[in-house]
């Protein structure tokens, strides 16, 4: 075997492992947190603060019977759990986890990853549609035209990054930003001075694209049942799950690389993997934070909020940033 | 113009007031009682299923004169007594007297609507709420309870 095969081979067994140990701890995580911000101790019997839980929930959901709801579309009810989990460990092998800690590197990261990504809202739809639920197809129906409409604005963001920084690759959109917080994307600066706008709207994006609350219309229980997975069970459910932490994991790692200086320490000293980790996971306990935090917003208010504040505003911060980039 | 710029600024004035919020409580203590490691105590008021006071030598205070049986509109009470001859001095000189005793105080549970007329109607005060909310069975015997039986246990 040829070392680069076994190389690509072990990439992904570590991109693998350390999606699946996330996304198992983060729901730990985000059932204690919920639990601290309702004055509730959340699960706390099984060992220690009830670090095992995420084990038994494993367990409990692998011993389950996979049942096809009869008249579903066989093929499409079976891709959409691997779908779904499968592009967020991709989007892992292009990220750079420090200098020297990256599966592979390419020059076309960002492209990479924004296009995985959409292949996210492919399952959804897949879910929905091949279950044969109508429950299923409304949610999904609604979780497309959510993930088309935050990819507009997140990507007219991304083009003002890639614009400043003038590489799409995501190991270069770090290197440019090291050296102190002073050189992070999301401080203005005179040929951007609305950069805190635009972290913010990525950072509402990428709650969006990751159909996290306030924005998991795709979820909402109390209209579509359990959303567009309403007919998964066992394992099925368990990988929509693990995808969904998956996302976040890799949301919350974009915006590490894009605003926040990667592996950069904040005071320029010794940039290491500690800080990148340090930051993503500041990012998803924000994230957690917001989700127990905030109700459900209505599909209205969640379009609207899309295409009449966050694409004209990212618009405007791409053109001012065009110009002014043009001028200094 | 001018109101669209205010209402953004003012919906995100209001979500990181909200954010403020949740920050708060998350530091403060939980309030959680863990049920089955601890329980937490009653109120005085509180009216669980009924049970026998007892005198300060043990004895059941009661009479076995049958007015809670009577007042309960369950009919979940059943009581039975025997007669006692037991001397007692009186002037000088010693008597034999008669006097009910409680051989049987049952409680059929799954009936009692816990409304209190058998603690209402007891003249000598010898029913009592008890305050037990641990009662959970799969089984129609363990909600028959018998009182006498209880009471030993408690002095025991």
């Amino acid at each position: 075997m040829s070392l680069t095969v076994l190389n690509a081979i072990i990439a992904v067994v570590i991109a693998i492992g350390f999606a699946a140990l996330n996304a198992a701890y983060l729901v730990w995580a985000e059932r204690r947190g919920a639990g601290r911000i309702q004055r509730r101790p959340g699960p706390n019997v099984n060992g220690p603060f009830g670090l095992l839980q995420p084990l038994a929930d494993g367990c409990k959901l692998m011993t389950k019977q996979l049942v096809i709801p009869g008249g579903a579309d066989k093929a499409l009810f079976m891709v959409a759990p691997v779908l779904a989990m499968a592009p967020a460990i991709m989007s892992f092998v292009t990220i750079p986890f420090s200098n020297v800690v990256v599966a592979k590197s390419m020059d076309v990261g960002v492209l990479m990853i924004f296009a995985f990504a959409s292949l996210g809202g492919m399952s959804i739809l897949f879910a929905g549609w091949g279950s044969r639920n109508k429950y299923g197809v409304m949610a999904s129906v609604r979780a497309v035209s959510q993930a088309i409409s935050y990819e507009v604005p997140m990507l007219i963001t991304v083009i003002t990054i890639v614009m400043m920084t003038g590489s799409m690759n995501l190991h270069d959109l770090a290197v440019a930003q090291s050296g102190g917080f002073w050189h992070w994307n999301v401080i203005p600066s005179l040929s951007s001075p609305l950069m805190p706008v635009s972290f913010l709207i990525f950072f509402i994006c990428s709650l969006a694209e990751t159909n996290r609350a306030p924005f998991d219309l795709g979820e909402a229980e109390s209209e579509l049942v359990a959303g567009f997975h309403t007919e998964y069970g066992s394992m099925g459910f368990g990988l929509f799950f693990m995808g969904e932490y998956a996302n976040i994991v890799i949301g919350a790692s974009l915006i590490t690389i894009l605003f926040l200086g990667g592996w950069g320490c904040p005071f320029g000293l010794f940039p290491s993997v500690f800080w990148f980790l340090l930051k993503i996971y500041i990012l998803i306990a924000t994230f957690i934070w917001i989700r127990w935090t905030f109700p459900r917003t209505t599909i209205y208010g969640l379009l609207n909020l899309s295409w009449k504040i966050l694409i004209p505003i990212s618009l405007f911060n791409l053109l001012l940033t065009a110009g002014l980039l043009k001028v200094f | 113009m001018g109101a669209y710029f205010s209402e953004i600024f003012r919906g995100l004035q209001s979500l990181a007031i909200g954010m403020g919020i949740t920050f708060r409580e998350f530091f403060k203590p939980v309030v959680t009682v863990s049920y089955p490691m601890e329980t937490i105590k009653m109120s005085e008021r509180y009216r669980g299923h009924t049970e026998l006071v007892e005198n300060e030598d043990g004895t059941p205070k009661c009479v076995a004169c049958g007015m809670c049986q009577r007042a309960c509109p369950s009919k979940s009470i059943s009581l039975a007594s025997k007669s006692v001859e037991y001397e007692v001095e009186v002037k000088g000189e010693i008597k034999t007297k008669k006097k009910k005793v409680l051989t049987k105080y049952n409680l059929n549970f799954t009936t009692c609507s816990l409304c209190g007329q058998c603690v209402e109607s007891c003249n000598f005060g010898a029913i009592d709420f008890s305050k037990d909310y641990n009662l959970a069975s799969s089984r129609k015997e363990d909600f028959h309870f018998d009182l006498l039986e209880r009471l030993k246990e408690r002095n025991s």
